[in-house]
């Protein structure tokens, strides 16, 4: 097993009487080389199994296996250059006084990779940024150009896993096709694993080739995207996500008048 | 680009490029924004006069004062002002007060660096250390900065001058001491809303250690609300210092430190006013220009503006 594989995974916050279990028991298998999606609603859990994997969110317990090891709760160097995540808010997830280049190169430098000056380039090209990007700080990046710059970041250590959390959701619908396009070009480059959080199924539809729907921190049902799209759930949340996701229907509003 | 047309590009198009083709040009060109934005405030710029003067005239100290700040005439004694020789008058030892006033910038000068090169150091240390690493070493770090809140700024000045012995390196001392507490609060709550961005969660996921985190990419969000404050608080840090020269704990006779000046004119207030007076203006007018400055450094510096 040489992809991500998630065993029994709990994650909870707070202690005691405030504890909030956010995912329970959620069991999955991503083999390398697959694009898997996880879906469902907001505060279902998604995020915080991406946050769970790379230590974010220390609270867990279960099993977390990457790249055929088995994850303790301390993240090395080595970790971190297999397997790097995307953020969903570019407005966020870049230091408002960090320079396209400082981001990069700090990556880079972090990672003990030599020849920065090349590498910056090449990254910037990999993700559709001309070297004309190279020095401007976020404020003078629109947000498509600033979720490059992330995808950038997260390329730099030459990982093979790269975990998204709504990396087009904070964008508009004509920016999303592009970074969307752009992700599935690097996949297929750099052989890539995906791991994607979405909640909206018609991106995990088109990036995915299997889904995780969740419900309530649980993972209620993993179907193909074939299954997905022929509109064809065992679980009735997945099917009630499936029919709001097509948006208003006569039938389906009579259903819920009657 | 070739040689000749880089040649034709005028300064203020390189620094007003939105392509900056280098390091140092991003940082030109955004320094250059910064002030182009400042200076279109008329206070502060007003404000920035006034201090640059006030470093001219420390400067050149012994070129402009017209007399030896210490030299006394006592048959020239509080002499009014505009008289023969002396513009602002003489003083009880007839020693001329536009010269003291003069020399007397380089004492505040002097206290000014020094405290603000201390207390916001030690507070942003406090504070971001405090904010970034929490539990228990964040409760002692900020119940000793409460316990330092909780005194008024002179009162415990005077007690640091008091054991320590008076002069103007403890007066420092002492005003640094009892500044530092309330930028280690700021710098705690700065990096409390930073910490748990997505940003500093990227850098973790490049294997950041702490160390790192905090001061590349924790100091430079907190740095210029802190330089907003110590603008500010230079009023209040020169004040502090003409206070503790005025109860006779700070600068020492003769040395003509602003508030020993007024303290020594206070025996003449109602007969010879302007001894006392002159140095209270000086002082009103840099707390002044200090203030106008750290306005305007507000306007430019705030991150949340989402300017530079």
């Amino acid at each position: 097993m040489n992809g991500i594989s998630v065993k029994n995974l709990k994650v909870w916050f707070g202690s005691g009487k405030d504890r909030i279990d956010a995912v329970k028991d959620a069991t999955f298998d991503v083999p390398k080389g697959e694009s898997f999606g996880l879906v469902g609603e907001s505060g279902s859990g998604k995020s915080t199994i991406l946050r769970a994997i790379t230590e974010l969110a220390p609270n867990w317990s279960g099993a977390i296996h990457v790249a055929g090891k088995t994850l303790d709760h301390t993240r090395d160097n080595e970790f971190y250059k297999t397997l790097q995540m995307v953020f969903q808010d570019p407005y966020a997830s870049l230091h408002p006084r960090h320079s396209v280049d400082q981001v990069l190169s700090e990556t880079l430098y972090l990672h003990g990779f030599d020849n920065i000056e090349k590498r910056i380039v090449t990254l910037l090209d990999d993700v559709g940024l001309g070297p004309s990007f190279r020095f401007r700080y976020p404020h003078q990046l629109s947000g498509g150009q600033r979720q490059r710059v992330a995808i950038a970041r997260a390329l730099a250590p030459e990982p093979s896993f790269l975990l998204l959390d709504e990396p087009t959701s904070a964008l508009d619908v004509s920016v999303q096709a592009e970074i969307l396009n752009l992700l599935t070009d690097l996949r297929a480059e750099h052989g890539l694993t995906y791991l994607m959080v979405s909640h909206d199924l018609a991106v995990v539809g088109h990036m995915c080739s299997r889904i995780a729907v969740m419900q309530l921190g649980e993972i209620v049902e993993v179907m193909t995207a074939e299954d997905m799209r022929a509109m064809r759930p065992s679980h009735p949340y997945t099917k009630h996500l499936l029919e709001a996701s097509i948006g208003y229907s006569r039938e389906a509003a009579a259903d819920i008048v009657a | 680009m070739s040689q000749s047309e880089a040649q034709k590009q005028t300064l203020r198009e390189w620094l007003l490029t939105d392509t900056p083709q280098s390091r140092h040009q991003a940082r030109m060109v955004a320094l250059y924004q910064g002030w182009l934005s400042f200076s279109t405030n008329t206070m502060a710029m007003f404000g920035l006069g006034i201090l640059i003067c006030l470093g001219l005239v420390a400067l050149f100290a012994p070129l402009i004062s017209p007399h030896d700040p210490f030299a006394q005439e006592l048959g020239n004694r509080l002499q009014p002002l505009w008289s023969e020789g002396h513009v602002f008058g003489t003083d009880s030892l007839g020693r001329d007060i536009l010269s003291r006033l003069i020399y007397g910038s380089r004492i505040t000068l002097y206290i000014v660096a020094l405290v603000a090169l201390i207390a916001p150091v030690a507070g942003l240390l406090v504070g971001t250390v405090a904010g970034y690493s929490g539990g228990w070493l964040d409760v002692i770090l900020m119940r000793i900065t409460d316990i330092f809140l909780a005194f008024p700024r002179l009162v415990l000045a005077l007690a640091f001058v008091a054991a320590l012995g008076a002069g103007i390196e403890n007066a420092v001392l002492a005003i640094s001491l009892t500044a530092w507490p309330p930028y280690a609060r700021i710098a705690r709550a700065e990096t409390l809303t930073i910490r748990n961005s997505d940003y500093i969660s990227a850098v973790k996921l490049q294997g950041a250690g702490a160390t790192r985190i905090v001061t590349k990419h924790i100091w430079p969000l907190c740095i210029s609300s802190l330089i907003v404050r110590v603008t500010l608080d230079m009023a209040g840090i020169i004040l502090a210092a003409a206070g503790l020269g005025f109860l006779g704990l700070g600068a020492q006779p003769p040395s003509p430190e602003w508030g020993a000046m007024i303290s020594e004119g206070r025996r003449f207030i109602l007969d010879h006013w302007w001894v006392a007076t002159i140095p209270g203006l000086a002082i009103f007018t840099v707390s002044l220009a200090f203030n106008l400055l750290g306005d305007g450094l507000r306007d430019v510096l705030d991150p949340k503006d989402g300017g530079s």
